[in-house]
């Protein structure tokens, strides 16, 4: 089964951790779509979590030569249908007198914010899932979308299981 | 307390941990741990290259079970560590390698002699540590050791910044190992070891295929009696070799493009491969989607990463060969006891008669001087007690197929790299690790030529290491490769009469012989073997000899060219 996993990898926060990571992934020949890295509640641990594009073979893989790496704590691979997901977009948009409010009303359906105006320009900032975040990419695409930024995606399962 | 310099820590905590021997090389910022080895006890061995020394630590690491120290300064001498790095990465040797650094201020400026060296070994090692703070280097050293040593064994870097090498550090080496990502599994899960027991029960024609990995965990004798009580014949890789007695009834040799006709075949036949500490590399399977096909396969690792990574498995088992052996072994016994003895005679008679077959048959042999005699007459020499190390190509293919080893520990070669001036280093290491035993490098004329510098380092250290060139004046193995499927065109593989072998080594103060008869082979060895310094025998082997059987690269394994 071919397909998007997010796997959650939890690390010792130490310095070339990640280098060993992403380059584990490239010299295997595994392709990330994102990923995303910060601190856990834990500052000496720090949660990456990677969206991988892979076979579920070579996802079995990944994760055993990632659990190879000393700095490796801990890999879950997260079940897309029991867990909380979400990532941040920041989209700069083309926006005039005539399309303003047309942009304004797709932010407001979106529950998007507008976090900067300008004269021939509006920047939003939403969160959500894959398919939200989609949704109002495509709703804005004809309005001319000039810069786009993405976290990647983060994730948790659901419910007190750790 | 009072203080140390952070390169005295270094030797104290070397101590610590046993180590009696470092290779190594001197360089600019690793002066403050030569000041410290000089006041030490621990013996340090001067090679020619730093290669030799990665090599010499791997090779006294196989010969003896320890770990392998090696020493290079930063830049041009970490990178010179690279290949024997990757070559100890790819076989699971335990090597700890440390390298000196340019000063932590001056890290990522270009500095003279810098090479980001964790960066660049960070795919050929097991890990690496670059220290940062003195604080962290007893720690960091106990962890390498162990890491390096434990589970699936393999390299360790620790990058050592010149500053860190000459600041004061309290002297207490009291440290504890917290080593949150990394517990390796050694007792194997007791529902697939009985769920193996049963298949092994179950099937009418089981093989074992030992690895490397039978060697790293002391396995040896626990094979024996597993395969005796099972009654199931053996074959193992070119790293497992010696890992069974190639002289055991049981044995049917080496699998593989260049392996035995009885072990090819078996895999062919079998219903059942108990796999132990293999990687089933290419070299190994052929063409992979044809191999085995008709077999199921139980896989005995300690890296789960391994298993299922080539072939498919049906019963893995994750842990130590001798722990899961033991218990393998237990359960088998008790189906045994429940249910009678499997008769399985019609399958070891097919592997017994292949066996013969393919038997060496003496009296027919040509006087031509043929490089399977003389190594079989170093077996003679030696009685099988001597350790072999080989250099990379027809040289090692023909010392794996006709050397019978007898021991674990006592066949070290490159296998997974495949790095052609790697025997004589490693024989150098095997040597300082085992002074009592003979040990012989059986090399060719082209890789003994990649390191001969080290001859300097045996001879000067009084390690007298024998050296055996199979002399046939070509890169004789990738010319076997032109021949068969290149059209005989000899593309820079021609390299006769490259340098007078007898001189060299008389230049650095060894003794030298040439050989050109098959009638002088036998009283040279005797001559080489009895002579207290460093031999080098120039046997002038017939030139286009080839090694058989040959599988070519990518067909089934059991498609072999035969000699005519």
């Amino acid at each position: 089964m071919s397909g998007n996993h997010i796997i959650s990898v939890l690390v010792e926060n130490k310095s070339g951790v990640l280098a060993k990571i992403s380059g584990l992934f490239s010299r295997r020949g595994f392709n990330i779509e994102s990923l995303a890295v910060g601190p856990t509640e834990d500052e000496k641990i720090s949660r990456i979590t990677i969206v991988v594009n892979a076979e579920i073979h070579s996802l079995e893989q990944v994760v055993k030569q990632l659990y190879k790496l000393i700095n490796v704590i801990k890999i879950q691979e997260l079940d897309p249908s029991n867990i909380v997901e979400r990532e941040l977009v920041l989209i700069k948009v083309n926006a005039d007198n005539s399309t303003r409010a047309e942009i304004l009303e797709i932010v407001d359906i979106f529950r998007a914010n507008i976090v900067d105006v300008a004269k021939k320009s509006l920047s939003i900032e939403i969160t959500g899932n894959s398919r939200k975040i989609q949704g109002i990419e495509e709703l804005l695409q004809p309005y001319g979308i000039l810069e786009l930024v993405r976290t990647g995606k983060i994730a948790l399962s659901r419910g007190s299981k750790k | 307390m009072g203080k140390i310099t952070g390169a005295q820590m270094l030797i104290k905590c070397l101590k610590e941990e046993g180590v009696e021997v470092i290779f190594g090389f001197p360089g600019g910022v690793v002066i403050p741990i030569y000041d410290a080895i000089f006041d030490s006890d621990i013996r340090h061995i001067l090679v020619r290259h730093e290669q030799g020394a990665v090599h010499a630590a791997d090779g006294y690491a196989r010969a003896t079970g320890k770990v392998g120290v090696c020493l290079a300064t930063s830049g041009p001498g970490a990178t010179n560590l690279i290949t024997g790095i990757a070559n100890a990465y790819m076989d699971s040797v335990p090597v700890v390698a440390i390298t000196g650094q340019v000063a932590t201020d001056l890290i990522g400026t270009d500095a003279f002699q810098e090479a980001d060296i964790t960066g660049i070994t960070a795919p050929i090692t097991k890990h690496n540590y670059l220290i940062q703070d003195i604080k962290d280097l007893p720690v960091i050293i106990k962890e390498a050791f162990h890491i390096a040593s434990t589970g699936r064994p393999g390299p360790v870097l620790i990058d050592i910044p010149v500053d860190i090498s000459k600041g004061m550090i309290e002297d207490n080496i009291k440290v504890e190992l917290k080593l949150e990502g990394y517990k390796p599994t050694y007792i194997g899960n007791p529902r697939q070891i009985l769920s193996a027991a049963r298949g092994i029960y179950e099937s009418k024609k089981p093989v074992i295929f030992a690895g490397g990995g039978i060697v790293s965990s002391g396995a040896s004798d626990i094979l024996t009696e597993f395969a005796h009580t099972l009654n199931i014949p053996v074959i193992t890789t070119l790293i497992g070799k010696g890992a069974f007695s190639d002289a055991d009834e049981l044995s049917v040799g080496m699998a593989g493009m260049h392996g035995t006709k009885p072990a090819n075949l078996s895999f062919t036949g079998t219903d059942m491969i108990i796999a132990v500490g293999v990687r089933f590399d290419d070299r190994v399977t052929g063409k992979l989607s044809e191999f085995a096909k008709n077999s199921l396969v139980i896989h005995i690792d300690i890296d789960p990463a391994e298993i299922g990574k080539n072939v498919k498995v049906d019963i893995p088992i994750v842990g130590d060969a001798k722990s899961v052996l033991t218990d393998l072994l237990g359960r088998y016994k008790e189906l045994v006891e429940k249910k009678g003895e499997p008769d399985r005679k019609e399958w070891l008679d097919y592997v017994m008669a292949l066996k013969k077959q393919c038997a060496f048959k003496p009296g027919n042999e040509p006087e031509s001087l043929k490089p399977g005699y003389i190594i079989r007459k170093i077996w003679e020499a030696t009685g099988g007690n001597a350790i072999i190390c080989t250099e990379v190509g027809q040289n090692q293919m023909w010392a794996a197929q006709y050397f019978k080893c007898l021991k674990p520990r006592t066949f070290i070669s490159s296998g997974g790299l495949g790095t052609m001036g790697f025997g004589l280093p490693a024989a150098i290491g095997a040597k300082v690790g085992c002074p009592g035993k003979t040990v012989i490098d059986i090399a060719g004329d082209g890789s003994i030529q990649m390191n001969s510098q080290e001859l300097a380092t045996a001879v000067l250290n009084k390690i007298p290491v024998k050296i055996m060139i199979l002399n046939n004046g070509y890169l004789g193995l990738v010319r076997q490769w032109q021949e068969l499927f290149w059209d005989k065109r000899y593309s820079h593989t021609d390299i006769v009469d490259s340098v007078d072998f007898v001189k060299l080594i008389e230049a650095y103060g060894g003794v030298g012989f040439r050989v050109t008869k098959k009638s002088e082979v036998e009283s040279t060895i005797k001559k080489a073997l009895e002579i207290d310094n460093v031999v080098m025998v120039d046997f002038r082997i017939e030139r286009e000899e080839n090694v058989y059987p040959m599988v070519p690269a990518g067909y089934p394994i059991d498609q072999m060219i035969e000699c005519e």
